[in-house]
């Protein structure tokens, strides 16, 4: 058995919409850059978990590895929700602390291209005749009809549950997107680059009020992976290595537990704050701690709440926390110096794995024009529905 | 008249339409899909039970991209530990909608199958809906 995981090598592609690559293309160049990283082949590895949703039954983890070097090891293919990346490393992690393995390649990637969220698709033309189906016994088309459940949808109404109790506005949710953009003009790796005014970004379409189109991540592609040892296996690395290795001090994985209404409308608070407190415990660390966060602002709503929700802020303080500036990248607690999943892009597969290698980059102090100055402690936070939250806590080594 | 059907099994329709939630018989836990066992005690018993007609608005949205119209959804407590979504009429601008916002349940057809079939759904709107927007 090993008492700690280390991350030994990372990589992510560039996210964004690359209809001349496939799948393998890109998790490919994730898998090689996180093995040249390490100065490792893919004969180290003992462990491969792949995640992925919208090609999930395609064996992607045997996909790659018949890309790249086929050696026999186990393989998890993993799916869940938007936590699917932050999945694979807990399942690579596991067997590590499990003793079953000492060297686990967690990799998350994504081809989407230009699919919206949005949900749809065309009526077959054929006789109409009431009949009830499913456990409501529904006969028409839910969405639209009682509400809405589509994504842009949930984590708006999200939002507003957190502004009708604690008093938030349209203007501090679009201050994530415009704190978020902005970080995005340094990262090389972004999707988008751009940055916005807080009047642009106001006066932007509504998709899904309060949220404006820059308030809403894009749909895109891109891979990334993480290297993973055991403390033995660490101490048998080449001392680059070994001086480069980031320590992985929580690894946590939770679902959503029952809720009064969670039937209605997805609670993305209450396994984000089980998740963090686990994580906070299991690392002997405090949100006060942190160095730097890259959370799940999947929508700008949803930023705003897991502020609260990992304690980054007072209970129902989002607003002000935003208004401080705190979150901004020469701020108390950067958050999403990457540009976030608003402007870096969220290829869901690999949303859960990219943010792990920014967060390591950092630590590293390999962030360049972006790098937080004296990183040691990091968060990594992604949510699914519905729902799988994974929490990651990781800390410089040591020197 | 046509023969009307709930557009959903959990809208009793009739002299006074209403919802009705799958009540957990160990703990009271509210649901309106069937299954197969209580999420919160795992007990496998339910009973139907009638629910409030009016409740508050504990959150919402205005949905403008990926409507055929634009229309408002919103969560709506009820009381005794049961929220529903829905859709409200009655305020197009969501800054409208304020903490303690009342709405009350109303029916109305949504569809009519070849058969002439009518399914009738539910919504909300604002208690006092009629003298705030007037006809």
């Amino acid at each position: 058995m090993s008492n700690n995981v280390w991350v030994i090598g990372t990589s992510m592609t560039r996210f964004g919409r690359f209809p001349e690559k496939d799948l393998m293309d890109l998790a490919v160049e994730a898998t090689t850059g996180a093995l040249k990283d390490a100065d490792l082949d893919l004969a180290a590895v003992n462990i491969l978990a792949m995640g992925n949703l919208y090609e999930a039954t395609s064996h992607n983890g045997q996909r790659l590895q018949q890309a790249m070097g086929q050696t026999g090891i186990p393989v998890y293919n993993v799916v869940n929700a938007c936590a699917t990346g932050a999945t694979a490393i807990r399942v690579a992690v596991m067997s590590i602390l499990a003793g079953e393995s000492d060297i686990g390649l967690a990799v998350g990637v994504e081809q989407m291209g230009k699919m919206g969220m949005l949900g749809g698709g065309k009526k077959r033309d054929e006789k109409k005749i009431f009949a009830p189906k499913g456990r409501r016994g529904g006969v028409v088309k839910a969405e639209g009809l009682f509400g809405t459940n589509l994504m842009p949808g949930v984590f708006a109404q999200a939002g507003t549950e957190y502004a009708l109790t604690h008093g938030v506005t349209q203007t501090q949710f679009a201050r994530v997107a415009h704190k978020n953009h902005l970080h995005s003009t340094l990262n090389p790796l972004a999707q988008y680059q751009k940055e916005f005014s807080m009047e642009e970004i106001l006066g932007a379409e509504v998709i899904s009020w309060p949220n404006t189109l820059p308030m809403c991540c894009p749909t895109g592609d891109g891979a990334a992976a993480v290297l993973l040892c055991s403390d033995a296996k660490l101490a048998t690395l080449d001392p680059d290595v070994r001086r480069r290795a980031v320590k992985v001090s929580a690894s946590v994985l939770t679902s959503d537990p029952y809720v009064d209404g969670g039937q209605v409308q997805a609670d993305i608070n209450t396994l984000t704050r089980n998740a963090a407190d686990q994580a906070y415990a299991k690392a002997g660390i405090g949100p006060e701690d942190l160095s730097l966060v890259e959370l799940h602002d999947c929508f700008a709503t949803a930023e705003l709440l897991h502020y609260d929700n990992l304690r980054l802020c007072e209970p129902g303080a989002a607003g002000q926390f935003i208004d401080s500036g705190a979150p901004y990248r020469d701020g108390r607690i950067p958050v999403n110096v990457s540009g976030g999943l608003l402007s870096k892009g969220h290829p869901l597969g690999a949303t859960g794995v990219a943010n792990v290698f920014e967060i390591v980059t950092h630590l590293r102090g390999e962030a360049g024009a972006r790098q937080i100055e004296g990183a040691k402690v990091g968060l990594a936070h992604v949510i699914g529905l519905a729902s799988a939250c994974g929490v990651h806590i990781l800390e410089k080594r040591a020197s | 008249m046509a023969v009307q059907i709930p557009a959903v099994d959990y809208l009793v329709l009739g002299d006074q339409p209403h919802l009705q939630a799958w009540r957990c018989v160990a703990c009271s836990a509210a649901y309106f899909d069937r299954r197969n066992a209580c999420a919160r005690c795992f007990a496998t018993s339910f009973s139907r039970s009638p629910l409030a007609t009016e409740g508050v608005i504990t959150a919402f949205t205005r949905v403008e991209r990926g409507a055929k119209q634009p229309f408002t959804s919103v969560v709506v407590d009820l009381g005794e530990g049961v929220t529903v979504k829905a859709n409200l009429r009655g305020m197009d601008d969501p800054a409208q909608i304020k903490p303690e916002t009342k709405v009350r349940l109303y029916t109305f057809v949504a569809g009519v199958d070849d058969e002439g079939t009518e399914a009738v759904a539910f919504a909300f709107e604002p208690v006092g809906h009629s003298e705030v927007v007037g006809a």
